[in-house]
């Protein structure tokens, strides 16, 4: 029964986890194209004990092949380390072994001793580098009998980050919704706007009076993660830039209005643009906002996130108000 | 002379309090003990001198004459060094449930100078619940010679179970002139100052002294007072923010940085820092997170000193808006800040009584928009918009 084509031995040696994953999916995958009743353990650290190891590797009443995925090999305790290592001495022939192991120096030695006894080794570390990030999205494009282009490439790293999961995700999803090759316009539609979303620029949007944008740049920021605070504190940024250029105090220099407003001195202009529409009532208006929205996103309301939309369109609305 | 002669404006207060030391010293030489109690809430607003009186009923309970002021145990009351008695100072935001436990057994122990174990906890609403509820027990049945003192604004602020099981002994809020008095006795300054200082502080004793002494403490209320009338463009609402915002900081870095340098080195030097020897180096690695602790705590401290700050230059911006509306409804009441009149009567005038209120509102809820943790700089320019705007 026992088959030459899959390695009995294998060592998954990386820290990102899609490609571990993957490499451990491919190799599940090929055994049972061989043997579709082959039995899968797969094991983090918690769950093996002494003896875990001989029970599962045991010869099988019906025969059947094997695997035996080990995770995290580098957290094994020592008496599970010997166990192993005295199963690579006498390995037992319809088992393939997998291990994952993240690489560093911790557990170093179980790694040498299954890589000496003639295990297949399957790099998988972190791309670093961006040119290996642009590799990957054409690697990705390539498995589903895609084209794309280098620019597409970029502008999607470019929108997504460095997360290899969300890349991965974001190119099953570009593949599956839209046809052909794959071009910078085509990632434009699906991801415009995403990787600039901060609270600045939500608080830009809203004091412009945009608000559609505004919210949309919210959910944006929120959904990566921006803490509503930081978020308050732009929108309030912004709304003290208005007080300072909508009404300025007699006989001050525009570096003190700069300096006032805590923004750069060429950014006068942006705020001078902003705050031509808006009535010195609305800009206390908004202040006032902002003061009720910090005490709701520091615990004094239930839903932080349902404050900071609240605040964007009382801003964007009292951007037209008059008096 | 008697230790009671230090409370300013608040004879009623005087006369129990005597009353009670003098049924305590009964008590002890085996008499009748009506009249003392062994747990006592002082309340009254601010500055009226709650912890002045409980310090006074300390040291009238410790000294064999019931407070003569002169001899060891009421020089020792008053230094704090007193060794029955226990002064609780909570110098953080709160007074957490662990030191509440620490300060049950340590009130649980005998009197070493064999008369009464006192515990004065001064700013006792600072004690979150929890750590009221511990209190509870001891407070109700203290050992026989021990006797609480809490100090706290009112007696709402207490929990209802630690009011219930307590004297209440309320002080009322000095009139000018008794604190004019005793700010000119105490600190000998001339009685024009004294009264302007008195008429200022808006009945709190310390705050009076601080005024007719420090001239550092005059200045920047007169920078306070002197908002309102330069609020005259949403750009100096902003400024006006951002020089409170900062006045607060500086008053906060200057009280803590060379305390808190002081402290860091002291408990460097605890762990070993700067010896040698066997076992200094493990020593030393321990002192991080003690290190970390202290300055949790002095973060803690800083915060408070900023609210502190913040509250006190609100209330007199309250006050001037106090008197604005004095002078627009025409009360004959004695004005706080009488020696700004000409921006009184400017503001009066150019506003109406309801806008008034609405200031006094906003200011308010500045207040409270500091104390819940809103960005101060965020809360004042909402407030000094709101005042503009009226």
């Amino acid at each position: 029964m026992a088959s030459v084509s899959v390695s009995a031995l294998t060592a998954v040696v990386g820290d990102e986890d899609l490609l571990v994953d993957r490499a451990v999916a491919g190799i599940v995958a090929a055994v049972r194209a061989e043997d579709p009743e082959a039995d899968v353990n797969d094991l983090v650290p918690d769950q093996v004990s002494v003896g875990t190891l001989a029970s599962v590797t045991s010869p099988s009443l019906f025969g059947e092949r094997r695997v035996v995925v080990l995770r995290s090999a580098q957290d094994l305790t020592k008496d599970i380390v010997a166990e192993v290592t005295a199963y690579l001495n006498d390995p037992a022939d319809d088992v393939v072994l997998v291990l994952t192991h993240a690489g560093g120096a911790k557990g170093k030695a179980l790694l040498d001793s299954v890589l000496k006894a003639g295990a297949t080794r399957i790099d998988c570390a972190k791309p670093k580098k961006e040119q290996e990030r642009l590799t990957f999205v054409k690697g990705e494009f390539e498995r589903a009998g895609r084209q794309v282009t280098r620019d597409a490439a970029q502008a999607l790293l470019d929108s997504v980050g460095s997360d290899l999961r969300e890349i991965a995700a974001a190119c099953t999803q570009l593949v599956a919704d839209t046809e052909g090759r794959v071009d910078a316009d085509v990632v434009a539609r699906y991801y415009r706007g995403k990787a600039e979303a901060t609270g600045f620029t939500v608080a830009d949007r809203a004091v412009e009076g945009r608000l559609p944008e505004a919210l949309e740049q919210l959910r944006w920021a929120l959904s990566v993660g921006t803490s509503p605070v930081l978020i308050n504190s732009a929108l309030a940024k912004g709304v003290r830039g208005l007080a300072v250029v909508a009404q300025p105090q007699r006989g001050v220099s525009d570096t003190d209005l700069a300096k006032r407003a805590q923004v750069p001195p060429w950014k006068l202009k942006d705020l001078r643009k902003q705050a031509r529409s808006w009535s010195p009532s609305g800009v206390a208006h908004a202040m006032r906002v902002v003061a009720e929205t910090d005490a709701l996103v520091k615990g004094g309301g239930r839903d932080p996130e349902y404050a900071l939309e609240r605040a964007v369109l009382e801003i964007a609305s009292a951007r037209d108000r008059r008096g | 002379m008697s230790v009671f002669d230090e409370l300013v404006g608040q004879d009623t207060v005087a006369a129990q309090l005597r009353s009670a030391a003098g049924a305590a010293h009964a008590w002890l030489t085996g008499g009748d003990s009506a009249g003392m109690t062994h747990a006592w809430l002082f309340t009254g607003p601010p500055g009226s001198g709650r912890t002045e009186a409980a310090r006074a009923f300390a040291a009238a309970l410790q000294c064999p004459d019931g407070g003569c002021g002169h001899c060891d145990h009421c020089h020792q009351v008053f230094g704090g060094t007193h060794a029955d008695v226990l002064f609780v100072r909570p110098s953080g935001l709160s007074f957490g449930i662990d030191r509440a436990r620490e300060l049950v057994l340590e009130a649980a122990s005998r009197p070493t100078g064999g008369r009464f174990r006192v515990v004065l906890f001064e700013d006792a609403d600072r004690a979150t619940e929890a750590a009221s509820n511990a209190l509870l027990k001891a407070i109700e049945e203290p050992s026989p010679r021990t006797v609480w003192l809490l100090c706290t604004p009112t007696a709402e602020d207490m929990l209802v179970t630690i009011k219930s099981r307590c004297r209440e002994v309320t002080l009322r809020t000095p009139t000018t002139r008794a604190i004019a008095e005793f700010v000119e006795r105490r600190d000998g300054v001339s009685p024009e100052v004294a009264a302007e200082a008195a008429r200022a502080s808006a009945g709190q004793i310390e705050r009076a002294r601080r005024l007719a002494t420090d001239p550092e403490t005059r200045e920047r209320r007169a920078e306070v007072l002197s908002i309102p009338t330069r609020l005259d463009s949403l750009g100096a609402c902003v400024s006006a923010a951002a020089r409170l915002y900062e006045l607060a900081e500086n008053e906060a870095k200057a009280t803590t940085s060379a305390l808190d340098e002081r402290e860091r080195n002291e408990l460097k030097a605890a762990f070993g820092e700067g010896s040698t020897g066997k076992g200094v180096a493990k020593a030393v690695r321990g002192a991080a997170g003690a290190l970390k602790d202290l300055e949790e705590r002095q973060k803690r401290r800083a915060t408070r000193i900023k609210r502190d700050t913040y509250d006190v230059a609100l209330l007199d911006l309250a006050t001037f808006y106090r008197d604005v509306l004095a002078v627009q409804l025409g009360a004959e009441v004695e004005l706080a800040t009488a020696s700004r009149q000409d921006d009184l009567w400017r503001v009066a005038r150019a506003g109406t009584p309801e806008a008034t209120l609405r200031r006094l509102d906003a200011i308010m809820e500045c207040r409270e928009r500091i104390a819940a943790n809103v960005h101060p700089q965020i809360a004042l320019e909402a407030m000094t918009s709101a005042l503009y705007m009226g």
